[in-house]
């Protein structure tokens, strides 16, 4: 294989997949507010619903997905899964904003080093920025995400649309 | 053309025993072939050679089909059918000698020809003239259109979306049913069904000769038999085997055919729409306009023959001098000898897949009437990743739903691999194909516990 499938497929992207985080619908806990998105990557059918509940204090309180598709796309929802719970609206909308602006940098990653390490696991998807064809499948889940807090109702930060 | 491009291309002699195996390209005459296609000679990341198996998707395009496009601009480009200066004329006669070439390759006459942006386009076209005959347009003449409540369109589980939502809105639009003949587990139609869903309330039959998905053929002869029982009209997805089959409309009776030049190794925003002559004649315009009328006041208008009624405005005519270009290279090499190349790439195909353990093909499995087009799952690896895999190795396959969303749910899978040949494809980039796919299961660390699932 050549380096730039060892640097789209990182073991952790592939263990994600393999044994995917928070996955399972079901019903939210009481006194939050939830709200549920479905999105559809036309080209290829992947799939993804993802459920949220946000607490009054603006803090994400959890995140139940399921979905079918590629290893891409299911492990950056499992990545996503771990990376916002419990973090408050301003922390998963950086997050968000930084995993955007990383499936832009062609593979280089990002100049702002602190932003890259607070990605976490995420930050192995970076070489996916490489493939055009593939930045649909690691976005689904952060769409989905997106919308799904704007169904809440929760008021949310201003994002910069990368 | 007879101060045209020159169409010609180097022919190595081929040697014509007389049965179908005989009349394969030669392996000179296939390497004559692919120097005729200079992209197929291009690397990728890594320098690795590229292995096109992509062509269900659009085909490459030969020296002869760029050339002659690039010489309409260079040598003739005017305004076609307008005009009275040369220029004008040698334009409308490349326009019109593409017509002829395209409709002779496909056995139908030039006035049953009509030019289209797609094959979408196409059948668009179709089911918008039935539209606007229901609502009275066309008079007495195209009352055979007009569909309206207890009217049923069918159409098969296997199509692709374009042969099948424009069939959906027209049912919408009119009142009529939508119904449909139904695939079976070896991915072939249901032909036997054609005896109970086709009924006297079928006015359409909607069908494509091979499955983009399945490369299965289908048994046109029944579908149109049983049409021409109940009086429906019969209107073919031809996309599939006019680049890889020899295709006789008028042998094989439909009212209708679309396909389009992107896969007949044309270039793209061209295709061609058949109808038959006495059907075109009856039959409404759809898109209205400039180049398609006869006489125009401020009240109203009258329309020109088809199959100008159906071309209005501008056309794309150096694509359509492309597309006859395109025609006629694939009738000088012969399409009994594409077809049977292709039936033995098929053949390498199902051996290739079939050689690797977890690998399952949706559609037949045997080479009988189908084409060198294979769609498979490779257990527990997601069609986008396998085909990441083979874009790895060098190999382009198609990943998804293929258009047709529909078959991908009989077989209860959201997307699959599909390799799909051409004529220029050769023994040694399937040998090439069936290596990288053996490495996919490995790769993402399935294990071979549920192997024998294929």
């Amino acid at each position: 294989m050549s380096s730039s499938m060892e640097q789209l497929y990182q073991q952790v992207i592939l263990d994600h997949a393999k044994f995917p985080h928070g996955r399972g619908l079901g019903e939210a806990v009481v006194g939050v507010h939830s709200a549920q998105s479905h999105q559809v990557n036309p080209t290829c059918g992947d799939e993804v619903t993802l459920q949220v509940d946000v607490d009054d204090a603006g803090v994400v309180r959890g995140v139940r997905w399921d979905g079918q598709g590629c290893s891409i796309s299911q492990a950056s929802v499992s990545v996503l899964h771990d990376l916002v719970v419990d973090q408050p609206l301003s922390t998963v909308d950086r997050l968000a904003g930084s995993f955007r602006e990383l499936m832009q940098s062609k593979g280089q990653g990002l100049d702002d080093e602190d932003a890259e390490e607070a990605l976490g696991d995420a930050a192995a998807f970076t070489g996916v920025g490489k493939f055009s064809a593939r930045v649909k499948c690691a976005l689904l889940g952060w769409v989905a995400l997106d919308d799904a807090l704007i169904k809440t109702g929760a008021p949310r930060t201003e994002r910069e649309d990368a | 053309m007879g101060e045209g491009p020159a169409l010609a291309h180097a022919q190595p002699s081929r040697t014509i025993e007389g049965n179908a195996v005989s009349t394969t390209l030669e392996a000179a005459e296939l390497a004559a072939v692919r120097a005729d296609f200079p992209l197929l000679e291009r690397t990728l990341r890594g320098g690795k050679r590229l292995v096109y198996l992509d062509s269900g998707a659009t085909s490459q395009k030969p020296d002869v089909v760029l050339d002659a496009e690039q010489d309409f601009y260079l040598q003739r480009n005017a305004a076609v059918h307008r005009g009275a200066h040369q220029l004008a004329e040698e334009a409308t006669e490349a326009f019109e000698d593409a017509r002829a070439r395209v409709a002779s390759f496909v056995g139908a006459s030039p006035g049953e020809i009509v030019w289209t942006s797609n094959a979408t386009a196409g059948i668009n076209l179709v089911a918008y003239a039935m539209s606007n005959a229901s609502v009275g347009r066309g008079g007495a003449a195209a009352e055979r259109f007009a569909l309206g409540p207890g009217d049923e369109i069918v159409v098969t589980e296997v199509e692709h979306h374009a042969n099948l939502v424009p069939w959906q809105e027209l049912a919408a639009r009119t009142g009529a049913t939508l119904r449909w003949i139904g695939v079976a587990d070896d991915g072939r139609l249901r032909t036997e069904e054609l005896a109970t869903v086709v009924t006297d309330r079928t006015r359409v039959l909607a069908f494509t000769h091979a499955s983009n998905v399945t490369g299965a053929i289908t048994d046109v002869a029944a579908f149109v038999a049983r049409a021409r029982e109940v009086g429906a009209l019969t209107v073919l997805d031809a996309c599939q085997s006019v680049p890889h089959l020899p295709v006789d409309l008028h042998a094989l009776g439909v009212d209708f055919a679309a396909f389009s030049g992107h896969k007949m190794l044309a270039p793209t925003g061209v295709g061609a729409l058949y109808g038959r002559r006495e059907l075109l004649e009856a039959m409404p315009p759809v898109t209205t306009g400039g180049s398609m009328v006869e006489v125009v006041t401020m009240a109203q208008t009258t329309y020109a023959p088809p199959p100008q009624r159906f071309e209005a405005g501008t056309q794309m005519v150096s694509q359509a001098v492309a597309m006859g270009a395109a025609a006629t290279y694939l009738s000088d090499l012969g399409m009994d000898a594409v077809a049977a190349h292709e039936a033995h790439l098929a053949g390498l195909l199902l051996d290739a897949v079939a050689s690797v353990p977890g690998v399952r093909v949706i559609g037949p499995t045997d080479t009988r009437d189908r084409l060198a087009t294979v769609s498979f799952v490779v257990d527990g690896v997601h069609a986008h990743d396998v085909g990441q895999v083979l874009d790895d190795a060098g190999v382009a396959v198609r990943v998804g739903h293929h258009c047709a969303q529909p078959l991908h749910r009989r077989f209860g899978v959201a997307a699959t691999a599909r390799a799909s040949a051409a004529v220029y494809t050769t023994d040694e980039e399937i040998e090439v194909f069936r290596e990288a796919l053996a490495g996919v299961r490995a790769f993402f660390g399935v294990t071979d516990e549920r192997e024998g699932v294929a």
